[in-house]
């Protein structure tokens, strides 16, 4: 069935998934091992800089990015998992490859030119590009029409001098649909969570989130989709609503369409259980 | 909506030194917005701002700074780039808040948003200290400066039951390297 050879990638986990995703980043590495994908975490990689540093400092932000960069290997594309650090990183990259001044900067500290060619690869692009070669006829049912909202948030939205990205409108849809799911039509599918307003102003996050899960629930969805170990984090944590619908992130109801048996320690780490859904549904 | 948002603002504009920082800082040029208010029409979080996108960047125009670096709106902008995907002039508007936020830590006024600067520095101290994020430690203190230990007490028990919130920070090995990140300013 699957002809493309092994594919090696280095792989930025980033804080989220190293830590309170770690579901995702588990099931992200199962399923690339499935796909033919062969994950090599980068070395020692520190955080992006995340939204608080391109909040309060600028050469702080590009300095953190920069030391990932620079230490990614020149024969690889760099996987980046979480939509807000390949924004944060591709932006640094691009800073790197235009600003001679800067650039000359951070090679002299890290003794060796910079690699403009490096390719940041999302995680989207490289299930557009390795999945549908393992898609068909054997894999259709898989899902077992299993009823999801897509939950892209923010992550489809890019800053103006990233414009040329590709945008991954749909991708979620497109490939679950394929594998036996049934995606079902909501209004909220790119309403922003909220990200760090939820511990400085969890009333805001709050009120979005309860009214998500209010259209999620009124659509009949079995679960919410998600992308985003940040989106994934707000949706539990801050909806106060008596019967929220369980989130999955994208990479673990993937992993359950490829077979991935060693799921045990995924959905017990999720704040809204997912579990008797997916047993009503014969996934797990 | 606040206040100031129903404020009309007709000053003539005449271009300040301020809002040329702020377009170099930025990287944007904000003189092609015609104020069509797309950006904040579609901004989750305009209601909780004190001007909308479009007139902090009318007042930068006219060079009113206090008012822009003490607005709540900087803060307020998470970034997600609604408004800018769907601004007609292609203005990064994220770009320009960001930049201001950045403005008003240096030249340190009164920040209307305190709390939200406090969380963003708390999760900076954890990377300069494990060159990583580390959620518990960011909150216990978040909420050490904020004398609140009752509020989401139990969405926090359960994080932990859950395993969720680890107890130790995943750490960089050559921390050497993640100072030097902070400390370039010093080292030019
Ligand atoms: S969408 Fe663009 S042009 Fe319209 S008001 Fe906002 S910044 Fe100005
Ligand atoms: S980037 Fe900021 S101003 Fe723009 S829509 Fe998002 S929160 Fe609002």
């Amino acid at each position: 069935m699957n002809t493309s050879p092994i594919m090696d990638v280095s792989y930025f986990p980033g804080c989220s998934l190293a830590t309170t995703a770690k579901e995702n980043d588990h099931s992200l590495r199962e399923l690339c091992r499935r796909i033919g994908v062969n994950l090599v975490e980068l070395d020692d990689w520190n955080c992006c800089g995340s939204s608080s540093a391109y909040a309060v400092d600028h050469d702080l932000a590009l300095g953190l990015a920069a030391r990932n960069l620079f230490m990614a290997s020149p024969d690889r594309p760099l996987l980046v998992a979480c939509p807000n650090c390949i924004i944060r990183l591709r932006l640094a990259h691009q800073e790197l490859s235009r600003n001679e001044l800067m650039r000359y900067r951070f090679e002299k500290k890290w003794d060796k030119p910079y690699n403009r060619d490096l390719k940041i690869l999302h995680f989207f692009e490289l299930m557009e590009n390795r999945i549908p070669e393992y898609m068909g006829k054997e894999v259709s049912e898989k899902l077992k029409q299993l009823k999801f909202v897509p939950y892209y948030g923010c992550m489809l939205n890019r800053p103006n001098t990233l414009r040329n990205e590709k945008n991954y409108k749909g991708l979620m849809e497109k490939i679950l649909t394929g594998l036996g799911a049934q995606a079902l039509d909501w209004s909220f599918a790119s309403q922003c969570c909220g990200t760090f307003l939820s511990v400085a102003r969890p009333e805001l996050v709050t009120s979005i989130v309860n009214r998500m899960m209010d259209d999620a629930a009124k659509t009949g969805a079995d679960c919410i989709i998600t992308a985003c170990a940040m989106c994934h984090m707000n949706l539990e944590v801050r909806c106060t609503l008596k019967q929220p619908v369980p989130v999955l992130h994208f990479s673990e109801i993937l992993s359950l369409a490829f077979d991935v048996e060693s799921h045990n320690n995924w959905f017990s780490r999720h704040l809204v259980d997912p579990r008797p859904v997916l047993k009503s549904r014969a996934l797990i | 909506m606040t206040k100031n948002q129903n404020e009309t603002i007709t000053e003539i504009y005449t271009g300040s030194d301020f809002a040329k920082e702020v377009k170099q800082r930025a990287g944007t040029d904000f003189n092609a917005c015609y104020h069509c208010l797309s950006c904040g029409g579609g901004c989750p979080f305009s209601e909780a701002m004190d001007y909308l996108p479009n007139q902090i960047i009318r007042l930068v125009q006219l060079g009113r700074k206090k008012e822009v670096l003490e607005s709540s709106s900087i803060w307020i902008c998470v970034g997600c780039n609604n408004c800018s995907v769907q601004c007609p002039n292609s203005v990064d508007i994220s770009a320009v808040t960001h930049a201001l936020c950045q403005m008003a830590v240096e030249e340190k006024v009164t920040v209307a948003e305190p709390d939200i600067l406090k969380f963003h520095q708390e999760v900076l101290n954890t990377v300069h200290r494990y060159g990583r994020t580390h959620k518990l430690e960011i909150m216990l203190r978040y909420k050490f400066y904020k004398k609140d230990w009752f509020s989401d007490m139990g969405v926090g028990m359960k994080m932990l039951a859950r395993r969720k919130l680890e107890l130790l920070p995943s750490r960089v090995t050559q921390m050497k390297d993640v100072k030097f990140a902070f400390n370039q300013k010093q080292a030019g």
